[in-house]
């Protein structure tokens, strides 16, 4: 959505407060309520959306009156400062940012300032990418991809992904950036660097024709923003390659399904037909990894897991978590490395590509 | 080895007197230390002026003055107005243990056997070798005496060491100086302590006091009337002990066991004394001093057992709740004072009566997070040590501070908070747990007593608390208002460019008047 479009929702908000005040009433706004029992699954979207409950911000409440101020205040600034400029600010950078504001306005902890922006993103329905405030920047992406965008100084460039040594790092310029070109067919997503590394030296780009997409664990907003364009953009097919245990399989899942503290905005960052392409608990002992015992909170994490309404209508999933009960272990992506460095793109990866029927297999 | 024979150990048994046996056992009578020994001193001192002054129905006012007179070694000079003691009784009363008028009266008092300035000059006499200075004049027409004595103690008897009349430039009154050993502390257990707690609970006494370190407290009168003075009476049936019973029976004037018991003993009429009599089998005609050891034990279980109207109550000396609550507050700079003065009650025949007072924070602010500080008082007087095994400790323990607004980990125990607790007992007979009169028995009776008079003065602070928790919540939600509610208006104004014409001010101001209900809304408490 264009700058001048966010404005004009920013704008609304304060005219709701202008046209109350004008009427001679007490000024209050409408917000998405975003508590639990508001957070409902959408079969459709296959992911997690806000529901109809809205919750009142009302100047009249002792308790609302300094967060109504503030975030007027937030909106002004992210209009007069942030739109039509090439400027982004970090959650982080919004915090100390409202310092500036006087004693009265200013945030006393982050958590508060993060809240509110998530409010404001609820009000507009839009990401706070649109807003120019950002994740810091965590994932990156390797391939055969062109991608567009405006430098920090404005400046259009073209960047194919694998013309930097690391990979593009995926920042609030990267996740929005045109698909100007993509030859490849399919995204492979991973979960740690480490196997993203192997992949990138085992040639794995060039033998699958993938992209791959460094996670560094659970994926920000603006990787599993690029990983939802180029798959419905170019219209390929998604992989999450992770270790295998619950934590592991539920990355995938945001990837997929998206989170419950993103569901105002989830339609926008899911990739509902992604796939999880393990590890898989099957894996452990298919391929006689190294693994680990279950702890507590890795079986406890297993039951909060199979009352998720994101798994529940997943057979393979839910068999999945079964059988990580059944055998008591987990692994890591690593443990493949027992066989030698091709072994995971010789061996493995064609394998589970096959399996899941992806294309080229 | 052959034992000795009875006539052998005759030779070895030999009386001791009493100053002897103080000698030995200093620690009964409160001089265990030389830190607590300074403040025995003192309050003995203080005890018999109050009591002096208060007799012959004089305002007191008292000087006291500490001085370092060496390593550890003081001078303790204590003037008052009172009446003043006679030439010939002046060495008794200093200088002869256990002399005095207190011991077989039934009428409250501060002092009560007679033991206490006597036996600081003993104490003087024995640790640093000096006599006493004892100074007094009864009025303007006699000359100022002057006595130096010290006590023989192997006699009991005083021996004066120079007697002098002074010229004029003597106010009326009593003074005795005294030389001991003591060492001067500025904590909870301090002379100065002593004195302050006094001058609460006496606020109609006037005291000057000069601490070894060269400070000057006046203690001013908040009160300028004595209280009445205090009736004396005669023992209760149900709280005498076989020991008095026989004492009583052997000096008594009545010629018969019937008019005995009622010439006696407090609310015994001529029907009681018959069933007395009747219960116990004994003859009512028989002279008193004729009754058997078992017909004395068959009398006082008969009493016991007589329904017994309880004793008067007239002869017992309140402070008053207006004069409590006077005490405190000009004493300790607090925000909220409250006092209660309960009815006379009896234990074991003895009339005694619970009187209360709290303080609450304005200077007591500064120990917010410490223990309430208690004083208590038996009598008028102050009790510093031994507070563990003392009723009105355990009443406070028991007492539900949490219910009243005051912290208390644990649900029992000594509350915290910015608070004084001031608790007095008084009776006729106060049952104190040791001779050094420092705490009081823990009677069920009269812990019961302390802990309604505790509960009545807490239901008080409690209502102060929750008003100014009210006062308090209102200020901080009128400023929550006027902070936040232009600024929402402000940043509209900056976010859409339109409405520089609006006031919010009326809305607020409708806003901040309406009834302060507590609104249970979904939302986060911020701040």
């Amino acid at each position: 959505m264009s700058d001048e479009e966010i404005s004009e929702r920013l704008t609304e908000i304060g005219e709701t407060i202008i046209q109350k005040v004008r009427n001679d009433q007490v000024p209050s706004v409408q917000i998405p309520s975003r508590t639990t029992s508001n957070i409902v699954y959408d079969d459709n979207a296959k992911c997690y959306v806000l529901g109809e409950k809205k919750t009142n911000r009302d100047a009249g409440n002792i308790r609302h009156v300094k967060r109504l101020a503030q975030m007027l205040k937030v909106a002004s600034f992210c209009k007069s400062e942030l739109m039509g400029s090439e400027r982004h600010v970090t959650k982080r950078e919004l915090y100390y940012i409202s310092e500036s504001w006087g004693d009265k306005l200013k945030f006393k902890t982050q958590d508060r300032s993060d809240d509110l922006v998530e409010d404001i993103e609820a009000m507009i329905g839009r990401p706070r990418e649109d807003l120019k405030i950002n994740p810091k920047a965590k994932g990156s992406i390797y391939g055969d991809i062109t991608l567009k965008f405006k430098n920090p100084k404005g400046e259009t460039m073209k960047v194919n992904c694998l013309d930097s040594a690391d990979g593009q790092s995926i920042g609030p310029r990267t996740c929005e950036a045109d698909i100007v070109e993509c030859n490849a067919d399919k995204v492979i997503a991973i979960e740690t660097d480490g196997m993203y590394n192997r992949l990138m030296e085992e040639n794995a780009h060039e033998k699958f024709n993938a992209v791959l997409v460094n996670l560094g664990g659970q994926a920000t907003r603006a990787t599993r923003r690029i990983i939802k364009r180029i798959n419905e953009l170019k219209d390929i097919p998604a992989y999450v390659f992770t270790d295998s245990d619950p934590w592991g399989l539920h990355i995938a899942m945001v990837i997929i399904a998206g989170s419950a503290k993103s569901a105002h905005i989830n339609e926008r960052l899911a990739t509902p037909d992604a796939q999880w392409l393990g590890v898989t608990a099957s894996d452990i002992k298919n391929y006689k990894l190294r693994s680990d015992e279950l702890r507590d909170v890795d079986f406890k994490r297993i039951d909060e897991l199979k009352d998720d309404p994101r798994y529940a209508n997943d057979e393979r999933l839910v068999n999945e978590l079964d059988r990580w009960e059944e055998i008591g272990k987990k692994s890591e992506q690593q443990a493949l490395m027992r066989y030698g460095f091709e072994y995971v793109v010789d061996e493995y990866l064609p394998a589970k590509l096959e399996e899941l029927g992806a294309p080229g297999f | 080895m052959p034992g000795k024979t009875a006539e052998e150990m005759a030779l070895d048994q030999k009386e001791i007197s009493v100053a002897e046996f103080f000698e030995k056992n200093r620690h009964l009578l409160g001089f265990d230390n030389p830190a607590k020994a300074l403040i025995t001193v003192v309050k003995e001192g203080v005890d018999n002026a109050l009591d002096a002054c208060e007799e012959a129905g004089k305002l007191p006012h008292l000087k006291v003055d500490i001085e370092e007179e060496g390593k550890n070694k003081y001078s303790i000079s204590l003037k008052d107005n009172g009446p003043g003691i006679v030439k010939e009784q002046m060495p008794s009363i200093f200088g002869k243990l256990l002399y005095g008028s207190k011991f077989h009266s039934r009428k409250q008092s501060r002092g009560q056997q007679g033991i206490g300035i006597s036996a600081s000059v003993l104490y003087g006499q024995l640790t640093t070798g000096k006599p006493a200075i004892i100074t007094s004049r009864t009025d303007k027409n006699s000359p100022p005496k002057r006595f130096k004595l010290k006590i023989d103690t192997v006699q009991n008897e005083p021996e004066i060491l120079e007697e002098e009349e002074l010229e004029d430039g003597f106010e009326p009154g009593t003074e005795i100086k005294v030389f001991v050993e003591g060492k001067y502390l500025q904590r909870y257990h301090s002379v100065d302590e002593y004195l302050k707690q006094t001058a609460i609970a006496n606020p109609y006494a006037h005291i000057e006091y000069s601490n070894p370190e060269g400070e000057d407290f006046d203690f001013k009168r908040a009160a300028h009337e004595l209280p009445p003075e205090p009736k004396e009476i005669k023992p209760h049936p149900y709280g005498v002990e076989l020991g008095v019973l026989g004492r009583m029976l052997k000096n008594t004037d009545s010629n018969k066991i019937l008019s005995f018991l009622q010439n006696e003993f407090t609310r015994v009429g001529r029907t009681s004394a018959e069933e007395i009599c009747r219960l116990a089998e004994v003859d009512p005609d028989k002279k008193p001093g004729k009754l058997k050891h078992s017909e004395q034990e068959g009398i006082l279980d008969a009493m016991q057992k007589v329904k017994i109207q309880r004793p008067p109550t007239d002869c017992l000396s309140p402070i008053g709740a207006e004069l409590i609550k006077n005490g405190l507050e000009k004493e300790i700079d607090a925000e909220f004072v409250t006092s209660s003065s309960r009815d006379p009650e009896v234990y074991r025949g003895n009339p005694f009566q619970v009187e209360v007072g709290i303080a609450y924070g304005g200077e007591l602010e500064e120990r917010d997070t410490e223990k309430v500080k208690v004083m208590r008082y038996a009598n008028k007087v102050p009790l510093l040590y031994q507070a563990s095994s003392c009723a009105i400790t355990k009443a406070l323990e028991k007492t539900d501070w949490k219910r009243y607004g005051l912290e208390q980990p644990g649900s029992n125990g000594t509350p915290k908070g910015p608070a004084t607790i001031f608790v007095h007992l008084c009776s006729t007979w106060v049952p104190f747990t040791s001779e050094s009169k420092e705490s009081i028995a823990r009677y069920p009776k009269i812990v019961k007593e302390i802990k309604l008079g505790l509960q009545e003065c807490a239901r008080d602070l409690k209502r102060h608390l929750s008003k100014k928790q009210k006062g308090k919540k209102e200020k901080r939600r009128k400023k929550i208002f006027s902070n936040y509610m232009p600024l929402v208006l402000e940043n509209a104004v900056e976010l859409t460019g339109e409405g520089e014409d609006l006031s919010i001010d009326p809305i607020m101001q409708r806003v901040i008047d309406e009834e302060l209900v507590e609104k249970v809304e979904e939302g986060e408490e911020d701040e």
